[in-house]
């Protein structure tokens, strides 16, 4: 009876749209990355620097859009030296990937102690609000789902029909994918793999750290050490979950966040009162594991994947 | 630009670059320590100071290091035969877990049995935690990096339910931590009257034992095989994948004997906060030693006392202590780079 007015109830499903946007942007940011062969193991990273850049940058005095940018542009600084070293040098894009991770995790920590060395709590900035479209929004449970939500949220789902959009229908798209399936082709016509795939790592990297900014700037209003709390990983699994295609990935994010916001609210139920509230927090990352062995079996990575490109060599 | 295949690298190539590594790490230590507003030079002596520069500093950083040679050998043993163990820390956890469920039992069993039993629970423990993910590698091909990273998360939640239920001290005052572990069930010093426990002793044994494994058995000559190019391992008759499960049963139970050492050896309770990530830190360990069992050691107290010697120097000086997490993934990123750059030259076409 609970569970049915769990999901009955607009507010349960406002939730589910807000808790996958994060997930929507960094999804889309690793995806571009892997479809041009580069696993990017520096999303957790990128995205607590996004998380940080653009909250500190609307807590000195910018608008909440250059907060975005600033937190775009951090996470392109360190999607460029994943970037260098793993397209340019060839190296392991495991060791990379985690490098990035505890560089640009640590720089931030480091950073904020410098910005606010003696804060017990962290200041709180005035974050997105909801924008509701008129008509639209008064939909039962459809409606504040779907039309009430921040700005943000409205552009991690115009970030997916773009991304769909450059992949599919644009020459740009079509040589991205090939770096990522048969380099050599790509070089046979002239183009460069390490210029598609260099763009595609710190553009995706910025999509990551737009995805942490909303963290602290839609989400919540401050930042926390350790917010960002496995979510690139989350999003990792996300696109194989999602067979390295954007509508497909949106779709497992949306629904990643639909059994989040569930067992949020299955907590404070009568079953959740039984229940160890960690059982409900292993949910998500248990669920990712899931998915990974569901997904499997007919799974459609990008063949060049995680293969260097090294010009003339075979 | 291309890079090209060194045949013979040189001496200076070999020693020359990975120095040039430590100096641009150095190099950004510096920077942070100036943008932090500190004199570099002064927060660098605090460092060292902190962590070799008396008596009481060098056994904090050698009991630092200990856990991290465990999980610098898991890291080594599975990368070495490209099994990519992330989840250390989840084995690490799991493997304090059963130290402390058989320590706490009262089993009424002498010490001599018990430590052991301890020991070896927690090998099994570590060890089945990565053989689940390398199985779901080989079985069904699911990345291993992001199940063992996952996995990770969902042993802290385990250990946090335990110690909030089941494990935890009834005279802990509400406190969320396990029972105490006997005293006699504790491991003992290395040397009468000084800081530093057996757990050290064992790391540095297992060091050796897993030289001697790599560079002199079959199995590590699989494993050597399998990590450079599994094809071509299969091809010349090594059960590859039978050789990935022994990996991780080696890796896993590694990293598990780091929870062992840490609650035996070291805090005598399970907490929440047993590990700061040292699970984590073992990849830095394991790649700044080129993945060589007897670097782990080096590169162990290396990071133990980058980590002991940042510590003291920020209660001293004010440069957060990140500053030693940003130096030590520099000195990742900028390792991995010489080291690559040992073997091949930059070429402009």
């Amino acid at each position: 009876m609970e569970i049915l007015e769990i999901l009955l109830s607009a507010s349960f499903w406002a939730a589910v749209v807000r808790i996958a946007s994060p997930l929507i942007f960094a999804t889309m940011g690793e995806l571009i990355c892997e479809r041009a062969g580069v696993l990017n193991l520096g999303i957790e990273g990128i995205m607590v620097v996004g998380a940080f850049a653009g909250w500190m940058a609307v807590y000195s005095g910018t608008d909440l859009w250059t907060g975005v940018a600033v937190a775009a542009v951090a996470g392109m600084a360190f999607g460029a030296l994943h970037a260098l070293l793993t397209v340019v040098f060839g190296l392991s894009q495991h060791v990379v990937g985690l490098g990035v991770t505890l560089l640009a995790t640590s720089s931030t920590y480091f950073a904020y102690r410098l910005a606010l060395p003696e804060v017990t709590s962290p200041p709180r900035i005035a974050p997105f609000e909801p924008l509701a479209i008129p008509v639209l929004s008064q939909i039962p449970i459809l409606g504040p789902a779907l039309f009430a939500q921040t700005a943000l949220t409205y552009l991690a789902f115009a970030v997916v029909a773009v991304v769909a959009w450059t992949l599919y229908r644009t020459p740009l798209g079509l040589a991205l994918r090939a770096a990522g399936e048969n380099p050599a082709a790509v070089a046979a016509q002239g183009l460069s793999v390490t210029g598609l795939r260099m763009g595609a790592v710190i553009a995706g990297s910025g999509l990551m750290a737009v995805g942490g900014a909303f963290l602290t700037m839609s989400a919540f209003s401050s930042f926390f050490f350790e917010m960002v709390n496995g979510r690139g990983w989350i999003c990792i699994a996300l696109v194989v979950f999602g067979a390295w295609r954007p509508g497909k990935a949106l779709l497992g994010a949306l629904l990643f966040a639909a059994f989040d916001a569930f067992q949020i609210r299955l907590q404070q139920t009568g079953i959740g009162q039984d229940l160890p509230y960690q059982l409900f927090l292993m949910l998500p990352f248990a669920l990712s594991i899931l998915a990974l062995v569901v997904m499997s079996r007919r799974a459609s990575v990008p063949a060049a994947l995680m293969i260097p490109w090294r010009k003339g060599e075979r | 630009m291309r890079l090209e295949p060194i045949a013979a690298p040189s001496a200076l190539r070999l020693l020359g670059l990975p120095a040039a590594a430590l100096v641009a790490t150095i190099l950004a230590g510096s920077l942070l320590a100036l943008i932090a507003g500190a004199d570099p030079l002064a927060t660098f002596g605090l460092v060292v100071k902190g962590a070799v520069g008396s008596r009481f500093a060098l056994l904090e950083t050698l009991n630092r290091a200990t856990p991290l040679i465990f999980t610098g050998l898991a890291v080594a043993v599975a990368f070495r035969a490209r099994l990519w163990n992330i989840g250390a820390e989840a084995q690490l956890y799991l493997g304090a877990v059963v130290t402390v469920a058989i320590g706490t039992a009262g089993l009424g069993l002498p010490a001599a049995v018990v430590l052991p039993m301890m020991a070896g629970g927690a090998v099994i423990a570590g060890a089945l935690a990565l053989l689940v993910p390398a199985l779901l590698k080989t079985r069904m091909g699911v990345d291993e990096v992001v199940t063992t990273l996952l996995l990770n998360f969902i042993a802290i939640l385990f250990v946090s339910y335990l110690i909030e239920g089941p494990m935890k001290d009834p005279m802990g005052m509400g406190w969320p931590k396990s029972e105490r572990l006997p005293d006699a069930l504790r491991l003992p010093r290395m040397i009468e009257g000084v800081r530093l426990h057996w757990g050290f002793g064992l790391a540095l044994l297992l060091a050796v034992g897993v030289w001697i494994v790599q560079t002199r058995t079959t199995l590590g000559l699989a494993m050597r095989a399998v990590g450079e190019n599994a094809r071509a391992a299969a091809f010349a008759g090594i059960p590859v994948n039978r050789v990935i499960a022994q990996t991780a049963l080696i890796s896993g139970g590694l990293a598990a004997l780091a929870g062992f050492s840490e609650v035996a050896g070291l805090k005598g309770a399970l907490t929440r906060d047993l590990s700061p990530g040292f699970g984590y830190t073992g990849i830095i360990v394991a790649m700044l030693a080129a993945l060589h069992p007897l670097g782990v050691v080096v590169a162990g107290i290396f990071v133990a006392g980058v980590f002991v010697g940042a510590d003291s120097m920020s209660r001293a000086a004010d440069v957060p202590s990140y500053i030693a997490d940003i130096l030590l993934a520099t000195a990742l990123l900028t390792m991995v780079l010489a080291l690559m750059l040992t073997r091949y030259r930059i070429r402009r076409d």
